[in-house]
């Protein structure tokens, strides 16, 4: 019989990663060949200039932000792991609570250093580090970042350290406050720009904390099935029902607020241009084939109707297209909101501009941002693995009962 | 006796009390006449100057980019045939009004907002406001994270995409940074009557659209046209008090 009182104990055993798959020597090396071919990117962007990229003076955040944009709220999101079983008290979550805190910070290192990377002056990190301006809410998200690395880190010592163990509960509930803290203030960087008809909405922060549930649950459920696998362990089916029901309702919480803004924003006039935009130009594509159909849609069925018997290959699937569609969403809104034309001239028609006033602004990325990008996710991979290869963060056996070894 | 030296020690404490305290009422007197005189002398001081511009859209002609190549000769922008990431400090833009289908033809530049959007949210504090209102960058703390382009209303800012060579000393423009007008802040600060290099552009070329002035002196040229004439912000709906104002559009 299982005494209450070790419940605040955690009583798994851990080892290190030690994987014996193909699969994983796979990932390694395009890990590192991405990983590679960033720094190369970076080299060449800052040398050369950012013409050489496909980002402009009409859009001059890019596809790297869409990247960095999405590691980072998946990050936050990844930390969803820890919380099911600090904070919401679902055991079978609890093996897994050390693993998602790392890939938390991993993801979020890797989202920073393209974030990073992608600066005019890179090399002036450290005036960003030392000027602050506290009206600005990037000026704002430094401290979050790199409060939620040091949070990240002292809840796995809570979570590591047997005498330590009953505390727990309070590192969970601090880092799950930080975390939705954290990303409101990525949603507020846009939520906040008064020049920009598509943003300059309070929406912003609720729709990333949403996206963020959805898009660290798919990482999570994807690292923790590759990792059983590799290491040819059962996955326990109470976690795989559990992540994908989780996944269900983050996804369909996605689309509600994404429902929610574009409803509202076709309900004001002065919004209709970017509406037609997005629901029916430039980027309907994105915006309908990526984020409604492959983001939502089909996943959602697929949870719903299970026409894939195995939950694992299903949730696989479920979870890729989670990810392509959460980061087809940032796409829309990233890029989708600043190839509209800005509203200067209200009552107005612009006949002719030699800046392109007039019209919407075409946007197609380089060789250089896909390899920034990718090399973001590269890292994030590279470091996850390192970690786990290096702590006992990996759960001896896999059981749906947290309690059971 | 006891009580007798009682009261001559309470009739001593008294008077010792009553004098400190006419002291420290006399202290206070001569502290709160000297603030007084202070500040007596401080609004005779005159205002702190907001320089601002006042553009006639009546006068500024379709299809003449004279501010723009003044303002590029000035501070040693080049075209390097590339619109898109070419800095572009002022651009020239042609309207019709939708209802009247009245034409148009205006420089945009910078606002110099004194609630600039830009200002907000620099996360160094890179981009600033002066006193005197002019919104610049620092060049030795601008990032170039660019949040800056994505806050500005007017689309008033660049981001240096490729490398500069022979820049002017009275523009520092670099690489990676970003720029904007900057109400020729170098010949505001030499002093004189001196007008913007755009401005000096427009009235060579015979239009005189542009004027250039104190908005806080209410005796300055462009002062006075605002009052008899009048002149109107873009995007007034956002309340950023611009120091640039438009007329007749």
């Amino acid at each position: 019989m299982t005494n209450p009182a070790n419940d605040q104990y955690d009583n798994h055993r851990y080892s290190t990663f030690k994987p014996n798959h193909w699969g994983y020597y796979l990932l390694l090396v395009l890990a590192v060949l991405f990983a590679v071919f960033a720094a190369h990117s970076a080299y060449t962007i800052e040398h050369a200039g950012h013409h050489i990229t496909g980002m402009n003076n009409h859009i001059v955040w890019g596809l790297p932000h869409v990247f960095a944009i999405s590691l980072i709220v998946a990050a936050s999101g990844a930390l969803n792991g820890a919380s099911m079983s600090s904070l919401f008290g679902n055991k079978a979550y609890k093996p897994y609570a050390r693993l998602s805190i790392a890939l938390a910070i991993s993801l979020l290192i890797g989202g920073l250093l393209v974030l990073v990377l992608d600066l005019g002056r890179p090399d002036r990190l450290i005036v960003a580090m030392t000027h602050y301006n506290f009206r600005s809410i990037f000026a704002w998200n430094i401290f979050l970042y790199t409060g939620f690395i040091f949070i990240g880190i002292f809840y796995l010592w809570m979570l590591m350290e047997r005498k330590m163990n009953r505390y727990v509960t309070k590192a969970g509930s601090l880092a799950f406050v930080w975390r939705i803290i954290l990303t409101s203030g990525t949603g507020s960087i846009f939520g906040f720009l008064v020049g920009r008809n598509a943003l300059d909405t309070a929406i912003m922060a609720p729709l990333f904390i949403a996206l963020s549930l959805a898009m660290g649950t798919a990482i999570l459920a994807m690292a923790f099935i590759a990792m059983a696998h590799w290491q040819h362990q059962q996955f326990g089916a109470a976690l795989a029902e559990s992540l994908e029901k989780l996944l269900l309702w983050f996804l369909l919480a996605v689309f509600y607020f994404s429902i929610v803004h574009h409803l509202t924003n076709l309900y004001a006039s002065e919004h209709h241009t970017i509406e037609r935009h997005i629901l029916s130009g430039q980027h309907s594509v994105m915006f309908w084939l990526g984020h409604v159909l492959l983001g939502v849609a089909i996943p959602v069925t697929l949870i719903v109707l299970r026409p894939i018997g195995s939950i694992i290959k299903r949730l696989i699937i479920v979870s890729i297209l989670a990810l392509l569609g959460g980061a087809a969403l940032v796409y829309v809104v990233v890029i989708g909101s600043q190839s509209t034309p800005q509203r200067i001239f209200p009552g107005h028609e612009i006949v002719s501009s030699n800046f392109g006033d007039a019209g919407f602004a075409a946007y197609s990325a380089s060789v250089w941002e896909w390899g920034l990008g990718l090399g973001g996710i590269a890292v994030a991979v590279l470091l996850s693995l390192f970690v786990l290869r290096i702590l006992p963060f990996s759960p001896v056996a896999m059981s749906d009962d947290g309690n059971k070894v | 006796m006891t009580s007798n030296r009682q009261k001559t020690t309470d009739t001593e404490l008294s008077g010792t009390a009553r004098r400190r305290f006419l002291q420290n009422i006399g202290a206070i007197g001569a502290v709160a006449a000297l603030s007084s005189l202070s500040l007596v002398e401080l609004s005779a001081q005159p205002k702190v100057a907001r320089w601002g511009l006042l553009i006639d859209t009546d006068k500024c002609a379709t299809g003449c980019d004279a501010c723009v190549r003044g303002c590029n000769e000035e501070h040693g922008i080049e075209d390097t045939g590339n619109p898109d990431t070419d800095a572009q400090w002022i651009r020239k833009i042609d309207l019709k009004d939708k209802l009247t289908s009245k034409l148009s033809s205006l420089p945009m530049m910078c606002q110099h907002c004194d609630s600039a959007p830009c200002v907000d949210v620099c996360p160094t504090g890179a981009s600033f406001k002066r006193d005197d209102g002019v919104v610049l960058v620092n060049k030795h703390t601008c990032i170039g994270c660019r949040y800056c382009v994505m806050a500005c209303p007017y689309k008033a800012r660049s981001f240096i995409h490729e490398n500069l060579f022979n820049q002017k000393t009275i523009a520092p423009r670099g690489k990676g940074t970003v720029e904007s007008c900057t109400l020729c802040v170098h010949r505001i600060d030499a002093g004189g009557d001196q007008q913007t290099a755009c401005a000096d552009a427009c009235i060579n070329e015979g239009y005189n659209a542009i004027l250039f002035g104190d908005l806080n002196n209410p005796d300055s040229e462009i002062s006075t046209k605002l009052k008899e004439q009048g002149g109107m912000e873009l995007r007034a709906d956002l309340e950023l008090k611009t120091g640039v104002r438009y007329r007749n559009l």
